[in-house]
């Protein structure tokens, strides 16, 4: 898997202004690849709840987007970086519900649902980064049992 | 006969979504990205405007929103929960598809909310009765 | 570095990276004389060349930056698609993956026998060394190649396999404001998505109010199945529709009690014809039976 040409870029998350932001250039980003309606409107709904971690939790950060390919397969994947408080429990963080700030709590678990592929780096004190991709024309992973 | 309640406290007014009043019934017409502060700023003018007018009904009109999250999701909830308080009904109208297949996935499924396809539905829903014919073929009509 | 300078050489890598810039020309050549290019480009051997020429620039921009062993080296990158065509030709003319992969293989000695003319004098480590790392290299070519056909067939059979999907999910309008799918054979995710798009899509092209999922024709319900019903149930009235799954047979309900799953507040039908009645019944129409003096309604 490598990196694809392509638009690869980086920007700030300081303000809910920047959340606007990052919601079209991922919307862009997914529909120059080629994602579908659907799995665009997924992407893009991942982000804003990521970007929105990033601001309330994380004190603010940045996203990276990343096109990518591998073989014939074409995807996108988003970075979300800060340098705030970290989590502690991670598990915790992502089961439903789960909220320290506002929200319904669905922000993470939510958006693990939204993507194919999800990883989460975190501990406390040494900011948290959340790193999601998914892939044109895949279908959406099954749902774990609930 | 439609009135919009402007802002009094000075924020620009694009950051304001119109509130419209047709009748008994407020109408808000939500489009493109919305900033989380223009969403809390309807909900706060939203409960004013239905002290204000006595409105029995909201119409959320959300068929120009490309996405809906967990926050703007919360907000329509909310909203719909606060009308309810103040003895009003709301109705979210038009949804998009892919807007309502990813806040499945999301988790969230507003059980409590009312829908409805478009605009003439939720008047229906709201008053009661039929505005067009034309919908859902011909309707019965009680003897 | 360890002092393993023969002379003027330095890492073996960079070596053959000298060794494949120099002798471009002479590779291609003798590539273009190789089955697996004389079968490829008929019409025009120098195209063949030419083709040689972009691979073996790959080869040495990969060696450039001394990654030898990685299939995803960015090297690759420019020469991934037209290997792969290449191999495709070569799959599409009959060739077993095993005799492609032989013709892949044949293009290694022609590159090494150049290779030694160049190092006439060299000490036997080195030579050794230098060809230890074409023989990598050239195998990470193959990988390459490999990987590459691979992936195209299965993004082709994706492709296929999702037109197909949208070919068996046919949309009914059954009355005014309603809309049917019948759906046949086993619900996996990839169907339960095209179900549920084409679904969505004809509740808004028709403003239908109702719409009915019939499964008449699944042969289990599984609890995913169940899960991708309730999905689409729950997305549907978001939309501001009422979806009903009508055809769950019998034996079908019998398992579903079985396995413990629960259709929530999903409105259920027995048959098609059953939730056409409901449906209808909630819009408030008749049904006149010809003969009988008023109207009835299922």
């Amino acid at each position: 898997m490598h990196t694809a040409a392509g638009s690869q870029a980086r920007l700030p998350i300081r303000s809910d202004m920047d959340l606007v932001w990052v919601r079209q250039h991922v919307r862009q980003a997914a529909a120059q690849i080629g994602f579908g309606l659907v799995d665009q409107t997924k992407l893009v709904t991942a982000a804003s709840e990521l970007a929105r971690n990033t601001l309330i939790y994380g004190g603010g950060g940045t996203m990276e987007t990343e096109p990518l390919t591998d073989g014939g397969a074409r995807g996108l994947r988003l970075t979300f970086a800060d340098e705030g408080p970290g989590i502690a429990d991670l598990e915790q963080a992502l089961s439903d519900g789960f909220t320290s700030g506002e929200g319904l709590g669905l922000g993470l678990g939510g958006a693990r649902r939204l993507v194919h592929e999800f990883a989460i780096d975190s501990a406390p004190g040494a900011g948290t980064m959340v790193r999601v991709t998914s892939w044109v024309g895949r279908p959406p992973r099954p749902r774990e049992e609930s | 006969m439609s009135e919009a309640f402007g802002g009094p406290h000075g924020a620009p007014v694009s950051n304001r979504v119109p509130v419209l009043r047709l009748g008994d019934v407020l109408l808000v017409t939500l489009q493109g990205d919305l900033h989380d502060s223009t969403a809390q700023q309807l909900q706060d003018d939203l409960a004013e405007s239905i002290v204000r007018s006595g409105a029995g009904g909201v119409i959320m009109d959300i068929s120009g929103v490309e996405i809906v999250d967990s926050f703007l999701g919360r907000v329509l909830a909310e909203i719909a929960a606060q009308t309810d308080l103040l003895a009003a009904r709301t109705v979210v109208v038009g949804m998009r598809p892919a807007v309502a297949i990813t806040l499945v996935e999301l988790g969230l499924t507003l059980p409590g909310m009312r829908t409805a396809l478009n605009t003439e539905a939720a008047m229906e829903l709201l008053t009661g009765q039929a505005v067009s014919s034309h919908f859902g073929g011909p309707r019965r009509e009680s003897q | 570095m360890p002092e393993q300078a023969h002379g003027t050489a330095g890492s073996p890598t960079l070596e053959i990276r000298d060794f494949l810039r120099r002798r471009r020309e002479q590779i291609a050549q003798r590539w273009a004389d190789e089955p697996l290019f004389r079968a490829v480009f008929t019409v025009s051997r120098d195209e063949a060349v030419e083709a040689g020429k972009a691979v073996v620039d790959a080869l040495a921009q990969v060696a450039d930056a001394e990654r030898v062993e990685d299939p995803d080296a960015a090297g690759f990158t420019a020469v991934r698609e037209q290997l792969a065509r290449m191999a495709a030709a070569r799959s599409r003319a009959g060739l077993s993956s095993a005799q492609v992969s032989a013709e892949l293989a044949a293009l290694r000695p022609p590159v090494e026998n150049l290779l030694l003319e160049d190092l006439p004098d060299a000490p036997a480590e080195q030579v050794r060394a230098c060809a230890g790392t074409l023989g990598v290299l050239m195998g990470t070519l193959r990988v390459v190649v490999t990987q590459t056909a691979l992936s195209e067939g299965q993004a082709l059979i994706d492709r296929q396999r999702l037109q197909l999907l949208e070919v068996a999910t046919p949309v009914i309008k059954l009355w005014d404001g309603v809309v049917a799918v019948p759906l046949i054979g086993t619900l996996d995710s990839a169907r339960s998505q095209v179900v549920m798009e084409t679904l969505l899509e004809s509740i808004v092209e028709q403003q239908a109010r109702f719409a009915i999922l019939d499964i008449t024709g699944v042969p289990t319900v599984d609890s995913l199945v169940a899960q991708h019903l309730m999905k689409t149930v729950a997305a549907a009235r978001l939309m501001g529709a009422e979806c009903i799954v009508s055809g769950i047979r019998p034996a079908i309900a019998q398992t579903m009690v079985h396995l413990g799953l629960d259709l929530g507040n999903v409105v259920t039908r027995a048959s098609l014809a059953d939730a056409l009645g409901y449906v209808l019944h909630e819009l408030g129409v008749g049904i006149v039976t010809p003969g009988a003096k008023g109207a009835v309604t299922r």
